[in-house]
């Protein structure tokens, strides 16, 4: 452990407001007039959603790609902490930030979406054991209390020694100075707990996510439709963490100007070979097996959508394959973001494309304001991580600025 | 299905544990169909509807329902298909099979549309909070102060029967067509069945129902085809039809016989008996980094730890 050398994580200490935040920030403002109307005149005058199609992007979006894509928290605390490979402890914290931002929003989406926001913990006091959605939620609501404990460590690390409130709440230093000291030392004791029950939640809520149509058998496509729907959202998910952890590390690195932390990435990526190679099996061994390659060629729009969606898995697959591929920022880049891709639209297909209600008059597609509302939620996601980076301690990358004076 | 079943568990369990997997299979050994013993029905005789839309109003009043957008003796709303909606709780839509009388004009045949009751209902399984329910009187009830508005239960729904208030920002209800619940718990007629001029809609305990139903059929084979929709479709349903054109050129959709919450129940409380998939998965972790990564089990992880071992 004592013999990598990776610099700790540090605050960036950078300025926060650049052309880009600002940018950002006028999305999220737009997109909060928009659920701003969804709270007055309800969900009708935001979505085209109707008693035919009742889920619609924010579901197959924010929700169960929110979902899927935010494995990389739980995939990387198991490599790092439980199977013990150190040397990749530099993107538990990123993943971990990611993932807990992640599922706060997959919340705040949730809330958009069901009709009576207010009634949102009524599951709690309702349960309801048959219903696959119960578990999901039960598991999410979990998971995200258990994602924030995770997080303490990196707060308390940033502030013990170090409160100094201004002024009147100056009183309270010693206390919050306490309270640090002793999250601390419980958290010492008993965080491998939570990060284990982060990764039994994990694929409890991952396969659930799959179960969730299996109700619905006259209505999923059989491209989609399998029994073993949970598995293949459980592996792909699985999969899909270390693809996004370049995703995100590669753009943070790049745009704040830090090394790109290849020697970490790359041999990650070594590992997603594998695990991809798993799901790639199951699902074509899954058509194989029920047959259902006859809809490929069919011209319908669910054959062309499950092609692509394969293509977005299997090229990707053989790039990473290729250890010349991998070594190369770039391909890496390309590679990762296909594979992240690919799941965006596994999860839609699932959930949107898939789904043929009967008695539908109208198709479904997206309306302006559904985008609107999950660019909103998706760049609040982008702009409380460049928050939490410059303020906390999360990114270790050297500055470029620092590697180049020490050359 | 059955076979598709065991290879779900024998992969998953194999997965999760491989010790594991005979008790997978013990714990999901076959989920039993639910239905109450002894509930209510109701048998829709298409061959004596004559679309006059009676059932209509009548549901309109005794659910006090908002005035209708389309007035109730208008019959020119039977030429498009309509579906049950916020404000109407059963519709009739007009078919056309094919079949032609003396005069050579093509017969119409009408069919009402409403929730099915069905014995073991998909939107019951999948609703979050318990809000759905299918009591012993064989209503499917809905409760709206448990009722999130997640409309899990309108994509479970294998007939599409639920409707959504999308237009209210707080608080949307789910609404469908209740069997008039509050009528039948005192063994009252619902009011569609009672306001039918031609008696197409007979009401009375289902198994009775179904004994007098094949006995008509019987007993009319011109009349009747030899089947009676709703038997066995999704497991069964509370309300049924008899026809004498083929149910497919009626709108009907042809649904297979098991109930629609049998595989999701399956994996659910199979994975879930006593908890024994997390526990067994929190066991195998906990020993995996016990073994490989023990400094992690007195130590957060952090790079705090390593530098300063206490
Ligand atoms: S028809 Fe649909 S809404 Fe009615 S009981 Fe059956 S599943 Fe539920
Ligand atoms: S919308 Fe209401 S009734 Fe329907 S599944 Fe959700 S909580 Fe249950
Ligand atoms: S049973 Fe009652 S609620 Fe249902 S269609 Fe008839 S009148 Fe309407």
């Amino acid at each position: 452990m004592s013999s990598h050398d990776h610099p700790k994580p540090a605050p960036l200490e950078i300025k926060f407001w650049t052309p880009g935040v600002l940018v950002l920030f006028a999305v999220m403002l737009i997109g909060f007039c928009f659920i701003i109307a969804r709270y007055l005149g309800g969900l009708a005058v935001v979505t085209n959603l109707d008693n035919q199609h009742p889920w619609g992007l924010w579901i197959g979006i924010d929700v169960a790609t929110g979902v899927a894509l935010a494995a990389g928290g739980f995939t990387t605390a198991a490599i790092a902490h439980v199977f013990g490979r150190h040397q990749y402890e530099a993107v538990t914290r990123p993943a971990l930030l990611t993932a807990t931002l992640g599922y706060t929003f997959v919340a705040i989406g949730l809330a958009i979406d069901v009709g009576r926001s207010w009634a949102l913990p009524k599951p709690l006091l309702f349960w309801q054991g048959n219903s696959v959605l119960f578990e999901v939620a039960m598991c999410v609501v979990v998971y995200t209390h258990v994602l924030y404990i995770e997080f303490v460590p990196i707060v308390v690390e940033r502030f013990r020694g170090r409160v100094n409130l201004p002024g009147p709440f100056s009183l309270v230093n010693d206390r919050i100075e306490r309270l640090l000291t002793l999250a601390d030392g419980i958290l010492d004791k008993t965080m491998w707990v939570f990060i284990i029950a982060g990764v039994v939640l994990s694929c409890m809520h991952q396969s659930g996510l799959g179960s969730l149509m299996l109700i619905a058998p006259t209505k999923l496509h059989p491209l989609w439709y399998t029994p073993i729907l949970p598995l293949l959202f459980l592996t792909s998910a699985i999969a899909a963490g270390y693809p996004m952890v370049v995703f995100e590390t590669t753009v943070a690195t790049a745009s704040f100007k830090r090394a790109d932390e290849m020697e970490v990435l790359a041999p990650l990526t070594g590992v997603t070979k594998y695990l991809l190679g798993i799901y790639i099996t199951l699902k074509i061994g899954d058509m194989i097996f029920r047959e259902t390659y006859v809809y490929l060629f069919d011209g319908s729009i669910e054959g062309r959508s499950f092609i692509v969606e394969m293509l977005a898995m299997i090229i990707p697959w053989f790039m990473l394959m290729s250890k010349r591929l991998r070594a190369k920022r770039h391909t890496l880049f390309v590679a990762c973001t296909t594979i992240v891709l690919g799941i965006a639209l596994n999860r839609c297909n699932v959930f949107l494309i898939g789904f043929n209600p009967p008695y539908a008059v109208n198709s479904y597609f997206p309306s302006i304001s559904e985008m609107a509302i999950t660019a909103c939620l998706l760049c609040s996601i982008t702009f409380f991580y460049r928050l939490a980076v410059t303020y906390l301690p999360v990114l270790s990358a050297p500055s470029l600025a620092s590697l180049e004076k020490e050359s | 299905m059955n076979i598709s079943r065991r290879r779900f568990f024998g992969v998953a369990g194999a997965m999760i544990s491989s010790a594991a997997v005979g008790n997978a299979k013990n714990a999901c050994a076959g989920r039993q169909p639910k239905a109450p013993p002894n509930p209510y029905g109701c048998v829709v005789d298409l061959t004596a509807c004559v679309g006059c839309r009676t059932c209509e109003q009548a549901c309109n009043r005794v659910n006090h329902l908002p005035p209708p957008e389309e007035r109730l003796d208008d019959r020119t709303v039977l030429d498009h298909k309509r579906r049950p909606s916020t404000s109407a709780f059963t519709v009739i839509n007009r078919y056309y099979s094919g079949r032609l009388d003396a005069q050579n004009q093509l017969v119409p045949t009408y069919v009402k549309v409403q929730c099915m009751h069905c014995q073991d209902p998909a939107c019951a399984s999948a609703c979050i909070t318990g809000a759905l329910h299918k009591k012993e009187n064989g209503a499917v009830n809905y409760d709206k102060s448990r009722c999130v508005g997640c409309r899990y239960c309108l994509v479970a729904c294998p007939f599409q029967i639920p409707a959504y208030e999308y237009f209210d920002p707080l608080t949307p209800r789910v609404r469908k067509c209740t069997f008039c619940y509050d009528r039948i718990r005192q063994d009252e007629k619902p009011g569609c069945a009672a306001a039918c001029p031609m008696e197409a809609i007979t009401f009375g305990h289902r198994q009775t129902l179904l004994e007098v139903t094949h006995r008509k059929i019987a007993a009319n084979p011109v009349r009747y085809l030899n089947k009676v929709y709703g038997e066995f479709e999704v497991g069964g349903t509370s309300w049924m039809y008899i026809s004498r054109e083929p149910f497919e050129k009626l709108g009907f959709l042809t649904l297979p016989h098991y109930p629609m919450p049998h595989l999701t129940e399956t994996i659910q409380h199979g994975i879930f008996a006593y908890m024994w998939a997390p526990i067994t998965l929190f066991a195998i972790l906990a020993g995996v980094m016990w073994k490989i990564n023990p400094q992690q089990m007195n130590h957060a992880p952090g790079f705090q730890a390593q530098e300063d071992p206490i």
